[in-house]
């Protein structure tokens, strides 16, 4: 269970004035069960990569591998991959066509050929899963608030319980309780039902509190990939392609800085008071 | 998939034909369009279609690319040949079976009917190939601008025309995000009847339609948020100005209307069946 990327290339409008080269020669491979963090300013070519996930891009040249099955081989089932690869697009609640929240999250499983009932089934599951309220379910998608669209969008995509998600910036626009909501419930996933998850994102803040591997993209191709302790210590080659670390990794070298002899390498606030904590007490 | 429609695109590259002023082009463009129908005879074809690889040359578009802009309009190149081809009864017949007849008036009529909406086609395309929309439109309001004594909205009329051509790649990238969102949820576009296809089609027109009207409701309240009132009192900030180019382009216009249609219409050039 993994989906391997072997020399990777993609290239927009080839042949024409707007060539542009979004993605050069991405070698990765993503194991199953791992909560991988993407990061990268825009137009690095993050979107471009995951759409290549579910072969809803080919790539010009280079092969994916999922589950050791070449998704580029003829006669290979596209449409099993996207019930297993489920991806949820930036802004998903601009898909929202039906008429009420529950027809909407059925369309997925509808489209996976499962009977009106167990349509129904997933969908409700799903719905509980985003946090959605029942009195909602209802009530036409384009009557909701962004945040509660977002959330029936993102149903709509793990109704069709797939194996791995993927989400480009689910949590853009949105007010930080909103943000923590989606992020919490996506980890509680990733951990409750062994989903492999995918996270686009521009907040370090976010990727270094939920991802166990990191993948820095920098204009089409993979800059680092590793463990997000070991990525943000290059804080200053990541500021000069226009990212940065999260807050705590500074305020940490700036205490090293100071003579305080804590640990550089913590990225998350809460991981950063303990670290503190044992120096204070140490020194006392 | 979207991407290979061309039609009504702007190709950038910097040819003279780029720097023209566009009520040269949008006039040329008209006389040009008109000529292809002021001649009958073969050597009228022979110098429209000479001028127009000249021009396509100097403006440097690529040849393939304009060719691309073709494939949508074969339909209804290939229904107005047979057409003319079946129906048109004149002269020799040169095949005849059941109620179908060629006759060579036919053959003739057929093959030039589409050649001339070849041209048509891509004279019309090249030049918004080499027009941005926004000059397409400044063009259009100043030829228009003597409309106003008649109390023709010109102003308001251009300015919807921007918007709409403004709008046309907009919608074409958020119809190709929805579609690739839907087929990442297992829609099905492809397959199934007519009635079945028709109906895949819902779960992109919906959301297409909401955020047309998202994106209409938007740009209104920008506009109003800038003061716009229309186009009474309204300045340019860079108003349209004829230069040397542009009179030598219209004199070539003129030669080249003059020669095709005299030429054309005076010298037939009798080759082969003709």
């Amino acid at each position: 269970m993994s989906i391997k990327l072997e020399h990777l290339n993609y290239v927009y409008s080839q042949g024409t004035a707007y060539e542009k080269k979004a993605l050069n020669d991405i070698c990765l491979e993503i194991k199953h069960g791992e909560f991988i963090g993407i990061i990268g300013h825009t137009g690095s070519g993050k979107s471009t990569l995951i759409q290549h996930l579910n072969g809803l891009i080919r790539a010009t040249s280079g092969e994916l591998y999922y589950n050791g099955e070449n998704i580029y081989q003829e006669g290979y089932d596209m449409r099993k991959l996207r019930s297993e690869v489920g991806l949820v697009f930036q802004y998903p609640e601009h898909q929202l066509f039906e008429i009420d929240v529950l027809t909407d999250v059925c369309f997925g499983p509808r489209n996976q050929g499962l009977s009106p009932e167990a349509c129904r089934e997933r969908a409700l599951e799903a719905l509980g899963l985003v946090g959605l309220k029942e009195k909602y379910y209802q009530s036409s998608p384009f009557e909701l608030s962004g945040g509660q669209k977002r959330r029936v969008a993102i149903a709509g995509v793990l109704a069709m319980r797939p194996k791995v998600l993927v989400l480009d910036e689910p949590t853009a626009g949105l007010d930080p309780r909103g943000r923590d909501d989606i992020l919490d419930q996506i980890a509680f996933l990733h951990k409750e039902s062994d989903m492999t998850v995918i996270l686009v994102s521009h907040s370090m803040e976010d990727i270094a509190r939920y991802a166990d591997r990191l993948i820095v993209m920098n204009k089409g191709t993979v800059m680092y990939h590793d463990e997000p302790k070991k990525v943000f210590e290059h804080y200053r080659e990541l500021e000069k392609v226009g990212l940065a670390a999260p807050q705590v990794t500074y305020i940490m070298h700036d205490l090293a800085g100071k003579g305080i002899p804590v640990r550089t390498d913590v990225t998350t606030v809460a991981e950063a008071a303990d670290e503190i904590m044992r120096v204070l007490e140490k020194v006392e | 998939m979207i991407r290979d429609i061309t039609i009504g695109q702007y190709y950038p590259a910097k040819s003279v034909v780029h720097r023209l002023d566009p009520r040269v082009k949008l006039m040329s463009t008209l006389l040009y369009l008109i000529s292809l129908f002021l001649f009958k005879s073969i050597s009228g074809y022979l110098i429209a279609t000479l001028f127009l690889a000249a021009v396509i040359r100097i403006s440097q578009v690529p040849f393939s690319f304009i060719v691309r802009g073709l494939k949508p309009v074969i339909m209804l190149l290939m229904i107005t040949v047979v057409f003319n081809l079946f129906l048109t009864r004149s002269g020799e017949v040169l095949f005849h079976a059941w109620i179908f007849t060629i006759t060579e008036g036919g053959l003739v009529t057929a093959v030039y009917m589409a050649v001339r909406l070849v041209y048509l086609i891509i004279g019309s395309s090249l030049m918004t190939f080499t027009t941005t929309p926004n000059e397409l439109t400044d063009g259009i309001e100043a030829l228009l601008h003597p409309l106003n004594k008649v109390h023709v909205p010109v102003h308001e009329v251009a300015m919807m025309m921007s918007i709409a051509l403004r709008f046309i790649p907009i919608l074409l990238e958020e119809t190709d995000k929805i579609m690739k969102a839907q087929i990442a949820r297992g829609a099905d576009l492809e397959s199934g009847n007519m009635i079945q296809r028709a109906k895949s089609m819902i779960p992109i027109l919906v959301p297409l339609f909401v955020s047309a009207f998202r994106r209409a409701n938007d740009l209104a309240m920008a506009m109003e948020a800038r003061c716009y009132r229309g186009g009474e009192g309204r300045t340019k900030m860079k108003p349209l100005r004829y230069r040397t180019r542009d009179y030598m382009a219209y004199l070539v216009m003129i030669v080249y209307v003059v020669t095709v249609v005299g030429i054309g219409r005076y010298v037939p050039l009798h080759v082969w069946i003709f």
